[in-house]
């Protein structure tokens, strides 16, 4: 074993999008490999958990964890790679914020086992058998993972010392980090890897962006023929770049759609979802209630548009009730 | 005569309610309220703002995260803003901000905005009163529990990367 720093690369409630973002270093990802040892990489090779179990807490230099925390087995990798790491890096949003899965957090455990299990039109599951965490089985014991009542972030459930946001984050911020690491000059604790400003800063068409309320009625991107020269929201398209931090590199924009606010806010932002709606509800132009309500019906979602990203980093966390007689040990 | 008379005490509810409250209108008519020495329920905690407009809904929602049960809104009357505009752009976020509460189950009632001039001393009685009982009928708030929640208070600093500001 070469005495390169060591690295670790793991996923929880996670698509694989974040793992993709690594492959997206292109020929970049030779420097990397060439400056560090990956150690544990479930996606792309072969170490198991008993590999990080045996090496000295904090042998590995860093350790990014990608995806929310959701089962027993996320929180308990959480701690274990929190321990055997010296930098514990929340890659991506939903390790950062909660992510999609986080949207789950509207919806009690029961109703989401009983739809998965029992209601969805593609499952058939006539004896209505569900996993069960402990099951006996002619051949021994089986165990699985069990289902929290709620959906965290990392740093729910473990301390965090830096975050790189990003649904997937892009390799420009990543090769930053790393970088960043192997070099020492650290940021300070509990930074976020991305420039901290918003979106629309840099945004390419922000020379059209409004400056006063002129927004009558929202549009879906599939409703309108969207002007791929002008700003977005100048075309009442529900676009989150306002509020939502930079460094993206307007992967959406250029492809000529609106920000869902994968970047997660800037630092100055407590609440997301918050400085979403008030970007958003500003610019409606209208006095009237019963106008602005109507403005207002193109958006039947708030929570899962302005909170897409982040409903457990959120203020409110998760919708009241939903953990109600289903406490996590 | 026996020991034990005392009856069992049984403490009522009472609501915490943040109200912001508008230096123009709102807050002038519940001063008048005061001087006037208006009765109404003790359970607001009264936090003065220059305009309705000022109302960030974090503040709405960082209030019901840190304890509140209800937050009460006042701005001027429609037409009447010191800043001409700041009600209106007060009412366009609290009605998105409703939407967003009722999907999140917090009752219709916890969160209100009302329009209150400064002479309407009368109205800031009887709002106050109302959402009391209201809120007193609905109970307390109760709010899922973060886990780790200091996390979200000191809101990590931030840095520039990849690109310069």
């Amino acid at each position: 074993m070469s005495d390169k720093p060591k690295a670790g690369f793991y996923w929880c409630a996670s698509c694989g999008g974040c793992e993709e973002s690594v492959v997206d270093l292109a020929e970049d990802i030779l420097d990397v490999v060439a400056a560090i040892d990956f150690v544990f990489f479930p996606v792309a090779m072969d170490f198991k958990r008993e590999d990080v179990e045996a090496m000295e807490d904090g042998e590995m230099t860093v350790c990014f964890i990608n995806g929310a925390l959701r089962t027993s087995e996320h929180r308990e990798m959480a701690r274990l790679l929190r321990r055997k790491s010296r930098f514990l890096i929340a890659y991506g949003s939903c390790s950062y914020q909660g992510g999609i899965p986080g949207l789950a957090n509207l919806y009690p455990r029961e109703e989401i086992l009983r739809f998965v299990y029992h209601d969805s039109p593609s499952t058939e599951n006539p004896e209505k058998n569900r996993p069960q965490p402990h099951f006996r089985a002619p051949e021994g014991d089986l165990e699985l993972p069990s289902f929290d009542a709620d959906v965290k972030a990392l740093d729910q459930v473990v301390d965090v010392d830096y975050y790189i946001p990003g649904c997937a984050p892009p390799p420009s911020l990543l090769k930053a980090a790393v970088e960043a690491l192997l070099s020492g000059e650290l940021p300070p604790k509990g930074s976020v890897i991305a420039p901290d400003r918003a979106m629309c800063h840099t945004c390419p068409r922000i020379g059209t962006k409004p400056e006063k309320p002129m927004i009558k009625e929202f549009k879906r991107p599939w409703q309108i023929e969207i002007d791929p020269d002008k700003c977005l929201l100048a075309q009442g398209l529900v676009c989150l770049g306002a509020a939502t931090r930079d460094g993206c590199g307007h992967l959406c924009i250029n492809a000529n759609m609106p920000c869902t606010g994968c970047m997660g806010p800037v630092s100055r932002v407590h609440d997301h979802g918050a400085a979403i709606l008030t970007s958003l509800a500003s610019l409606i132009d209208s006095n009237d209630p019963q106008e602005i309500e109507d403005a207002l019906d193109d958006i039947p979602d708030p929570a899962g548009t302005f909170y897409r990203y982040g409903l457990p980093h959120s203020l409110l966390y998760a919708k009241c009730g939903i953990t109600a007689g289903n406490g996590d040990a | 005569m026996p020991d034990d008379v005392s009856l069992p005490v049984v403490e009522e509810f009472q609501p915490r309610i943040v109200a912001f409250f508008c230096n123009w209108c709102t807050y002038t008519a519940s001063d008048l309220a005061g001087t006037s020495r208006m009765t109404y329920a003790p359970n607001t905690r009264v936090i003065r703002v220059m305009c309705s407009g000022r109302i960030d809904p974090q503040f709405i929602l960082t209030a019901l995260r840190r304890g509140a049960d209800g937050v009460l809104l006042g701005g001027c009357r429609p037409g009447d803003c010191h800043y001409r505009e700041g009600n209106y752009k007060c009412l366009r976020r609290f009605t998105l901000l409703k939407k967003y509460l009722a999907q999140m189950g917090i009752e219709e009632q916890r969160v209100r905005l009302e329009w209150i001039a400064a002479s309407e001393a009368d109205r800031v009685q009887k709002v106050t009163n109302q959402m009391v009982d209201q809120i007193k009928n609905l109970g307390p708030l109760h709010l899922e529990h973060i886990p780790h929640a200091e996390a979200l208070h000191d809101a990590p600093v931030a840095v520039a990367a990849g690109g310069a500001p």
